[in-house]
């Protein structure tokens, strides 16, 4: 395809809130491309006879299908061919790690200008919400088959499951343990980043094909998995995530104004203590703010200590720059904002004051070594290399495990060392009948997409299971 | 929603409420708890289960009055709806044949005492109660736990009622006396519940508290609950609330409920005090009240 004569190589950049003005507010970062700018950029690509793109992306969205479609100007016709495979497109065009998925493997990529395809995603997204007429969506057409599923979460792996089931004819219920529904996309990610109100389209849209979201139940507590599939369920997809904080073990780490980036997060993203006092629940940041950890996790509550008026906020990271697990563009946008990246360096103990409030770190030199099981090289503490750094609040952002309350109130559900539900890859189907699993509960934190890629599998294999007993 | 049934103002600050929960009603037992989000703009916050009626799916609890949550609780009628209610959650109380049994119970302290006691006699234990107030004004419910229990003792802390002036003091002064105890209970304010751990430690008698540390989903995902138990870390809303009375740090705790009492303040603001007078005035106790506020 390089023969084609005039290859374009200027990727169109995103507009996006200039650093100065986006520390100061929670509304999103990037605004998205206009119709020009979404047809220049869909202009550039080039429709390849192999195209690369298709095989980064985890569900295999017609890619090269869907930009045609913009450069036609056909928008339904983009609509359609993205959500037969994606069903949250907004979403994923938001979230996506598109940098190492589909925009990794696309054939321009090699010239170092693949097609914006996250961006373009969330363009057709964008513009199927302002013209909600233009395609139909909803459950007229779908014939009930009487059978009953239970969905445990309402993360993007349970909706998406649900969805699915749901237009097969099977009468879902979504039971979620929080107030809201939509899992990591509501209490993590925050609002500069994904705003919830195209999280809460997306959760209608799934109540519009019939599915019943019940807030308030936590499964293995008002009800056990056995006790759903006693009472009338045919089958349970456990979609559950993997919610539950780890801290750093260090000393220090249980006084006042030490948060795991869940509490931080949900705080701020889903109690809206950044509207505090109009809304009741509190937070506090001070001046400086230490995150300990560089993925995703880290760089969201970075940014939102930033907007919550910290005036020096750390990344702590205890390796280098090429090993930082965050997505790129968030890193970069977390480094715009002001974030200072301690990188090779590494928490001894927390300290605090009399009253038990968090003052200072102390923080010890790190090099990298050998590489280890993971393949990324060892960081190795530097002797007599402490150094202390003054603090008003840290947050471990470490990474976060399964909860145990559904394995422990599951009879004969196996799991395996990582605490994470033993979860066939191509079914997900698990060592109990008629429960199945998929997300983060199954893989260990991972990402939106392959979460609702999982899903997506789940559900064939529930309906075909349920249709042919096994 | 989840609808008031039936609002009591038990003394001008401590509320009792019956609410329609079916569901957790069928699942609940002694030693757990709900959390409750008030309104569109409130804040999770816990509160213990107090009782349960699986016949009409009805729940109760009855709650301190602190700070803007619970004061916006408060100002609900019967008939208003509650708009997240959670639960149960936490693990259930321990309850075996232990012998003689000593509940304590202080303000908020007294709700889950009640299904708790009914539980242990249920057991075959002996239970003697501990009730700790402030003065005669700020008891209630007993005689419901003088009909509930073998042996029921007040403690007052205006010394009307005998010597002991706290519950701690009691314990010590039944315990030094030679009585028989396999198993001491407190439930209520975290400084009594630490009082009654020190009392009952050198005389080796197991205490069980039920400790309330800030909560935020209740369901182990935020970390914010974790307290030092044993030297280890572990998160109340998963893996208590009930622990080892002796094995708690205290301190830690202490301080971290004090955590937000700058926001708290700014959060309850006068105007709210404002809704505490009027709520007393409405069920006729505002002779109380201006008593408590002199
Ligand atoms: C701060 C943060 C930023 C992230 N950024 C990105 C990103 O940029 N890109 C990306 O691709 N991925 C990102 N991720 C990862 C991604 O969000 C997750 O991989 C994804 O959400 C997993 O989906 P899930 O459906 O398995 O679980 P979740 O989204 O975790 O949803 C699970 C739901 O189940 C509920 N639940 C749990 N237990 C029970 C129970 N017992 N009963 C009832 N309900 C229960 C939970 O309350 C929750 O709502 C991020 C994660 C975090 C925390
Ligand atoms: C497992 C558990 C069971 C409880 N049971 C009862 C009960 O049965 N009756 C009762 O009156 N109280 C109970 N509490 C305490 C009750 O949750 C708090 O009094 C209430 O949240 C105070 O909120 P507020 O906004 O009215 O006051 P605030 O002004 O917010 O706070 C007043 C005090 O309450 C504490 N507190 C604040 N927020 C929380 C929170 N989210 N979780 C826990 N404590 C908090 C603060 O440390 C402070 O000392 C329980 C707490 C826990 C953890
Ligand atoms: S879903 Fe994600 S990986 Fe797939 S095409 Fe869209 S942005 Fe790329
Ligand atoms: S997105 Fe990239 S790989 Fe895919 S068709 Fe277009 S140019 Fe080719
Ligand atoms: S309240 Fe969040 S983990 Fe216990």
């Amino acid at each position: 395809m390089s023969e084609k004569p005039k290859l374009n190589l200027n990727r169109v950049p995103i507009p996006k809130q200039e650093p100065d003005a986006r520390r100061a507010n929670f509304s999103e970062v990037a605004l998205g491309y206009s119709e020009e700018q979404a047809l220049e950029e869909a202009g550039r690509c080039i429709d390849c006879k192999k195209p690369g793109c298709k095989d980064g992306c985890p569900v295999n969205v017609d890619i090269p299908g869907f930009i045609m479609a913009i450069q036609e100007g056909d928008m339904p016709e983009a609509v359609r061919i993205l959500k037969s495979k994606n069903s949250l497109p907004g979403i994923c065009g938001r979230v996506c790690p598109q940098e190492t998925q589909c925009e990794l493997t696309c054939n321009l990529a090699r010239k170092d200008a693949p097609i914006a395809i996250g961006r373009l995603e969330r363009y057709v997204a964008d513009w199927e919400i302002a013209h909600p007429e233009a395609v139909k969506r909803g459950a007229e057409e779908i014939k009930s088959n009487g059978r009953k599923v239970a969905v445990i979460g309402s993360g993007p792996a349970g909706l998406t499951c649900a969805a699915d089931l749901a237009q097969l004819g099977y009468a879902v219920t979504v039971f979620e343990a929080l107030h809201v529904a939509g899992g990591v996309l509501m209490y993590g990610i925050p609002e500069f980043r994904l705003p919830k109100a195209i999280v809460q389209g997306e959760v209608d849209y799934v109540k519009s094909l019939g599915v019943e979201v019940k807030l308030n139940h936590v499964i293995g507590k008002i009800a056990t998995v056995d006790e759903l599939l006693k009472n009338g369920f045919d089958a349970v997809f456990l979609a559950p995530g993997a919610g539950a904080p780890m801290f750093l073990n260090i000393p220090g780490e249980n006084l006042s104004g030490v948060y795991s980036a869940n509490e931080f997060l949900t705080r701020t993203n889903l109690m809206k203590a950044y509207l505090f006092p109009q809304y009741d629940t509190p937070i506090q940041v001070g001046k400086r703010v230490a995150v300990f950890g560089a993925g995703n996790v880290a760089m969201d509550a970075s940014r939102c200590a930033l907007r919550l008026g910290a005036e020096e906020v750390y990344i702590i990271y205890r390796r280098s720059r090429t090993e930082m697990p965050a997505r790129l563009e968030e890193s970069e946008n977390a480094e715009e904002e002001g974030v200072v990246f301690k990188l090779l360096t590494n928490p001894g103990r927390l300290l605090g004051d009399r009253r038990g409030i968090v003052r200072a770190v102390e923080l010890n030199e790190m090099e990298l070594g050998e590489p280890d099981e993971s393949g990324r090289r060892r960081p190795v503490l530097k002797p007599d290399s402490e150094f202390i750094v003054e603090i008003d609040t840290a947050i471990p952002a470490l990474g976060t495990r399964p909860n145990p309350i559904i394995p422990s109130t599951t009879e004969g559900l196996e799991l395996t060392k990582w605490g994470t539900v033993l979860t066939d890859e191509e079914t997900g189907s698990t060592s109990k009948e008629r429960v199945w699993c998929g997300g983060d509960m199954a893989t260990g934190a991972a990402t939106v997409i392959s979460a609702m890629g999982a899903a997506r599998r789940a559900a064939i294999s529930i309906d075909k299971w349920l249709k042919n007993g096994k | 929603m989840y609808r008031i049934a039936k609002k009591e103002v038990l003394v001008p600050n401590t509320i009792y409420l019956k609410v329609e929960a079916p569901e957790i009603a069928v699942k609940a037992q002694p030693g757990q708890f709900v959390i409750l989000r008030v309104d569109e703009v409130g804040e999770r916050f816990p509160l213990s289960l107090a009782g349960w009626d699986q016949k009409d799916g009805m729940i109760e609890m009855l709650f301190l009055i602190m700070g803007r949550s619970t004061m916006k609780l408060a100002g609900l009628q019967e008939g208003d709806s509650i708009m997240d209610v959670v639960g149960p959650l936490g693990g259930p109380t321990e309850i075996e044949s232990y012998g003689n049994v000593l509940c304590v119970g202080s303000t908020f302290g007294v709700g889950p005492m009640v299904p708790l006691i009914k539980a242990l006699k249920e057991k075959g234990n002996r239970v003697i109660s501990v009730m700790e107030a402030k003065d005669e004004g700020s008891l209630f419910w007993e005689d419901e736990l003088r009909g509930l229990s073998d042996e029921l003792h007040v403690v007052l802390g205006d010394g009307s009622r005998g010597k002991a002036r706290q519950a701690s003091e009691f314990l010590g002064q039944y315990l030094e006396a030679g009585n028989k105890v396999d198993r001491v209970f407190a439930f209520g304010r975290v400084f009594m519940m630490m009082q009654c751990s020190r009392a009952t430690k050198p005389f080796g008698v197991k205490t069980i508290v039920a400790l309330t540390p800030i909560m935020v989903d209740g369901t182990g995902m935020c970390g914010c609950c974790r307290v030092s138990v044993g030297d280890e870390t572990k998160f109340t809303c998963v893996d208590g609330p009930e622990f080892d009375g002796h094995e708690v740090d205290w301190e830690t705790l202490i301080k971290r409920k004090r955590a937000y009492l700058k926001e708290e303040a700014r959060a309850f603001d006068l105007g709210q005090l404002e809704g505490l007078r009027r709520i007393a005035e409405l069920s006729r106790l505002s002779g109380r009240v201006s008593a408590m506020e002199k």
